[in-house]
């Protein structure tokens, strides 16, 4: 038992870097189609809202999962963090509660609102993604405010509109044909190299800017284990490229290949970037084990934890099997 | 200069009561669909089903402003309270936890099944899925009422360095408070929805269109009112009355009671006065007070004086709790009159009609006024004798917060206006549809492309 409780603060902060990940990637191709929306075709626009209609609402309870942990496990470093970030939260929040009401009104409200709505859908899901970039760029830096550290969530920022919009692209071509998915395969391939540049500038930032991370990384024999990761984000990036040329393909083979690989990247970075920060919380300020919370509540929560999880991560899955393939039609009967 | 306090509390309050408005829709919704989907699975009768499929639609919205107002919830406590879960984020932080993993995710994942995948799966597992998120949306009740009671009446914990430690779960959950306010919630809930599907029903019936699915809204709404509204009368009472024991300052502050007093009477209206610590313009009913708060006919009550500075401020809980109750009894009146109406007269009249449709978001304003009771009503503390609201505020410099609440204020006007004219619109839009007469359920596709 004491064992375990000396563990709980790492393993919340697993169970976070977990969150995030899907977060990243679920609400990820939701807000990336959301971007994408504004440069398509209404009758291309209907059925791009359709392919992630039974899914959104869900995709966006992994953020509060994720912020979640971050306030139970370690409510000192949510502290924080919301201070630091209190403008783009803000701003993110604003985007989310735009880009969901406009789900709705666009198809619910007078038709010659119709526009407005779609408008305001494209408009959250780029706020709410500028946002998240922003705030990922000021938390690598552990919230530094020079005005390079700012450039630097800025630039980040903007890379992550071209991360969402490849994973958006990407969950496109999976689940729709024709025309549409073209047009996706395109957005894929404009935004593969900017997804790119995103994560390579992440990766070396990080090392470059703190001794600590740079001798995790680039010490013996450390180096040669590690390597594995940006070497294999490196494959898949160029499986994408290659992947992305070749399609669409006879029988719709392969239209799984780009969306599968960028998890496989998402996953990577989050893989280098918890490695980079451990025993951190907070980069360069507060650790995990500082920032716990009482094991007692812990060990309540966690308990709990371990049924719901397995079979919240189940009746997810089965949703997304009730759900398999192209999509159609939004229709409530 | 306003401090960043007020202004934080004027931003929690903003985006709390954006908030409720619509979990207390989905709440109520999600059960009375569960109803619709079982009475048409028992009678094949086609109004069911176009019950459900109009009020799904409502239901969407709803949820959609629940869940991404929600999101806003969950960053308000680091943004602006930082205090409060430093203090108690050891209480607050495993049911905050549970009601993510238990409860959000059970209904934001099912509701993707309602809505969309009723072709897609069998008719059993629609219907189930509709069970699951409905429970998933009373659960979510269940924990955050467990936080909020176990900050007006906390138990089960013990403080150790300023900051709370949990000693009994049990305790922390089923605290003093929590089975009274859950109850009247839950309660709340589905009397809100009632009279949004009776208020929505008489809306088409005064527009002519009197389809099988119209009447029979009605039907459900004014009966299920003339159910939950005696019965939230009840439940408010002995919530009142635990209340009392356990908040006696909060009670001192709902009934203007400035002095301690025996056979106290009831206030039914006064300016209270905060200086001169008096009711101005007060009219009583003797013994009233008394009666209701400890049912007995001389009971003696705490006055506000008796409280030495830490209670409520007395007028926006008084007032507060007369325009709740105000509304209640406005309710009672509405589902007896339309009980009687459809009893007798198998329809209802214009007048009715009319009053009904002013009343579709009357419990909107109730729930609202009685949130604002209860929590106005525990300042100054934000966890009762444990944590000061003012200690847990953020440091943030005050400019920050206005500019936030300021682009609230405005984002939450412009969507609930959009939200209720929205509804109205899909009201009027539904009777405009010429009703194909009975199809079976498999080959409706010609209807909706109507729509």
């Amino acid at each position: 038992m004491e064992t375990l409780g000396n563990l709980l603060p790492y393993i919340y902060a697993s169970l976070m870097l977990v969150s995030v990940l899907m977060y990243v990637v679920l609400d990820g191709y939701d807000l990336g189609v959301g971007i994408l929306s504004f440069f398509a075709t209404e009758k291309q626009r209907n059925d791009m809202i359709a392919s992630i209609g039974p899914f959104w609402d869900a995709n966006g309870t992994w953020l509060v999962l994720g912020i979640g942990i971050l306030f139970i496990a370690f409510p000192s470093a949510y502290e924080v963090v919301c201070r630091a970030l209190y403008l783009p939260i803000f701003v993110m929040l604003i985007g989310i509660i735009l880009r969901g009401i406009s789900f709705e009104f666009r198809v619910k409200s007078k038709l010659r609102y119709r526009n407005l709505w779609n408008n305001m859908f494209f408009a959250g899901s780029l706020l709410t993604t500028l946002a998240q970039g922003f705030m990922l760029g000021s938390y690598v830096l552990g919230f530094q405010s020079t005005v390079s550290a700012w450039f630097f969530a800025l630039f980040i920022s903007v890379c992550f509109v071209a991360t969402y919009s490849l994973v958006g692209a990407s969950w496109l071509i999976m689940k729709t044909h024709g025309n549409l998915q073209k047009r996706a395969i395109f957005w894929a391939r404009q935004s593969l190299w900017w997804t790119a540049i995103n994560v390579a500038a992440i990766s070396l930032v990080t090392p470059w800017l703190s001794e600590r991370i740079y001798d995790r990384w680039f010490s013996m024999p450390n180096i040669l284990w590690l390597s594995v990761i940006p070497l294999s984000t490196f494959v898949f990036f160029g499986l994408s490229h290659v992947t992305l040329r070749s399609l669409p393909r006879q029988n719709d083979a392969k239209c799984w290949v780009p969306f599968v690989s960028t998890v496989g990247i998402f996953i990577l970075a989050a893989l280098g970037l918890g490695y980079s920060f451990f025993p951190y919380v907070v980069p360069g300020k507060i650790t995990i084990l500082a920032a716990a919370s009482a094991t007692k509540s812990l060990m309540f929560l966690f308990i709990g934890t371990l049924f719901v999880f397995p079979v919240l991560l189940g009746y997810t899955f089965l949703v997304y099997k009730v759900f398999h393939g192209k999509s159609s039609d939004l229709r409530y009967d | 200069m306003v401090d960043t306090l007020i202004l934080s509390r004027a931003q929690f309050a903003v985006n709390m009561t954006f908030h409720i408005l619509f979990p207390s829709l989905s709440i109520g919704l999600a059960w009375v669909l569960l109803f619709f989907k079982l009475r048409y699975s028992k009678s094949q009768d086609k109004k069911w089903m176009d019950l459900y499929f109009f009020w799904i639609k409502v239901f969407a919205l709803s949820f959609a402003m629940g869940v991404v107002s929600g999101i806003t919830m969950s960053f308000q406590f680091g943004t602006n309270w930082p205090g409060f879960m430093e203090t108690i984020g050891n209480v607050s932080g495993p049911l905050l936890g549970y009601e993510v993993e238990t409860a959000f995710f059970l209904e934001a994942t099912f509701l993707g099944v309602m809505l969309f995948g009723f072709r897609k799966v069998s008719q059993w597992f629609h219907t189930f899925a509709t069970f699951l998120v409905a429970f998933g949306t009373t659960l979510s009740g269940f924990w955050i009422l467990a936080l909020n009671s176990w900050m007006q009446t906390p138990s089960g914990y013990k403080m150790v360095d300023g900051v709370a430690q949990p000693v009994s779960w049990i305790h922390i959950i089923f605290n003093p408070s929590f089975p009274y306010r859950y109850a009247h919630m839950m309660l709340a809930c589905m009397i809100t929805v009632m009279f949004l599907v009776a208020g929505i029903s008489a809306y088409r019936w005064l527009r002519k269109d009197r389809v099988p699915a119209v009447m029979t809204g009605l039907r459900v709404g004014i009966i299920g009112a003339a159910f939950f509204v005696p019965l939230q009368m009840v439940v408010g009472d002995m919530h009142g009355l635990n209340t009392v024991e356990h908040q006696p300052e909060k009670i001192a502050a709902i009934e203007a009671i400035w002095h301690t007093e025996s056979s106290v009477p009831l206030v039914l209206f006064a300016l209270p006065n905060q200086k001169t610590q008096k009711n101005d313009y007060a009219i009583k009913v003797p013994h009233l007070g008394s009666l209701l708060l400890t049912h007995t006919w001389n009971g003696k009550i705490r006055g506000i004086s008796s409280f030495k500075g830490k209670h409520p401020p007395v007028l926006p809980v008084f007032f507060a709790f007369r325009i709740m109750v105000g509304i209640g009894v406005l309710m009672l009146i509405f589902a007896i009159w339309g009980v009687f109406s459809l009893r007798f007269k198998k329809d209802i009249t214009p007048l009715l009609a009319k009053g009904l449709t002013a009343m579709t978001f009357a419990g909107w304003i109730a729930t609202v006024a009685g949130w604002c009771v209860t929590e106005i009503g525990r300042q100054p503390w934000l966890v009762t004798g444990v944590l000061k609201t003012a200690d847990a505020v953020t440091k943030i410099p005050s400019p920050y917060v206005s500019v936030t609440l300021t682009m609230y204020i405005v984002v939450y006007a412009i969507l609930l206006s959009a939200y209720v004219s929205t509804i109205f619109y899909m009201a009027r839009k539904a009777g405009d549809v010429e009703d194909l007469g009975p199809l079976p359920i498999s080959s409706r596709k010609a209807i909706v492309d109507t729509i």
